[in-house]
């Protein structure tokens, strides 16, 4: 076991952990932030996806040991930003969800791409979307929300 | 007259005697044969799916021995480093994870379209296409022959390849067909005999 000092949504937590617990446990058992879902466990569906530093990091296969002092955005922590605010309520306002289990990876990976990309195309989506699945098939209603946030942030409203 | 010809006499005899001295003595020089049965060895190495994963002609990176199409729809993205929401360091941190089976090293990236070692069916190029192309400088960085031995030698991708990690099922990964040391060593071999590429397709 091994004492950590994160960076959660701007809070400063510690843990005592096994070094080699995945940062998706760390969230969801120790810190009980439980939106961050586990999916698959081998990074390939994304519903683990949070922010490390920025970057959409599938947190079911990130050791705590790696995380270091990089901060962490969980989709608890999302609608403090603009542009995570806006894609909550793009999603919210195109009744995006059906069961949700992958909602809260699928926004954590729309707000990465808005944040680079802020006029995505559909090819923008479709590859930055590609590797978060939703076994509903809510997919064309995420492609409608992420551009109903782009058109949103472009017109100041976020 | 004399002294002259004793002083040319004695010059040539140190020259000699400096050249002929073991620290300075210059290497025996690599001929073109031997730099290209040392070229052949750094092609094995460079062909090996712990080098040749991340040196496609596609939109994505492969793994595994059988060279497979990376899972979650990885794309190369501009920079070879994937996209926005779907980068390579969303998943593979700065050193291997091996509690996850995760490789990980510094700046994980897909090499350039340049440095493709494979056609667009993912089929390894031949070992004179590999070698024409890790040669041109306007397709390699603008490596010559030091250049090219100081990248095999230190660069932390490449030398992942012979520290790759183990699998999620807790097995390593298999190695290149030679060690590192042997690889540098053929490279240093090729790069003295002037960089020599087999002839043809």
């Amino acid at each position: 076991m091994a004492t950590y000092q994160l960076n959660v949504n701007g809070q400063r937590r510690e843990v005592n952990v096994d070094p080699s617990t995945p940062l998706l446990w760390v969230l969801r058992e120790d810190l009980k932030m439980t939106g961050t879902k586990y999916g698959c466990g081998i990074s390939a569906c994304g519903a683990c996806t949070v922010h490390l530093a920025g970057v959409a990091t599938r947190s079911c296969i990130v050791p705590i040991s790696h995380v270091g002092d990089r901060p962490i955005v969980t989709i608890e922590g999302i609608s403090q930003d603009s542009v995570g605010r806006a894609v909550q309520d793009a999603w919210v306002a195109t009744d995006v969800v059906q069961c949700g289990y992958c909602q809260s990876g699928q926004i954590m990976a729309a707000v990465a791409l808005l944040k680079e990309t802020t006029k995505p195309t559909e090819k923008n989506i479709e590859e930055s979307m590609g590797g978060n699945l939703c076994r509903c098939g809510t997919y064309p209603r995420i492609r409608a929300a992420i551009k109903s946030a782009a058109a949103q942030i472009a017109k100041g409203g976020a | 007259m004399i002294r002259a010809c004793l002083l040319v006499s004695a010059l040539v005899a140190a020259v000699s005697f400096w050249a002929g001295t073991a620290p300075f003595a210059r290497a025996k020089p690599v001929d073109k044969a031997q730099g290209l049965a040392a070229w052949e060895q750094v092609y094995s190495v460079l062909t090996h799916p712990r080098c040749i994963n991340c040196h496609t002609a596609t939109e994505y990176p492969q793994q595994g021995d059988e060279r497979r199409r990376h899972v979650a729809n990885i794309v190369r993205g501009p920079e070879g480093k994937g996209v926005p929401g779907l980068n390579c360091a969303g998943c593979h941190q700065e050193t291997n994870a091996d509690s996850t089976g995760v490789p990980g090293g510094h700046n994980w990236h897909l090499a350039p379209l340049s440095m493709r070692w494979q056609d667009t069916n993912d089929r390894p190029l031949s070992s004179a296409e590999v070698c024409r192309a890790v040669t041109d400088r306007s397709k390699n960085h603008n490596l010559d022959g030091p250049g090219l031995l100081k990248h095999n030698e230190e660069e932390p991708l490449v030398k992942w390849a012979w520290s790759p990690g183990r699998h999620p099922d807790g097995t390593a990964r298999t190695l290149p067909p030679l060690t590192h040391d042997e690889f540098v060593a053929a490279t240093r071999r090729w790069v003295e005999a002037g960089t020599p590429c087999p002839t043809g397709k």
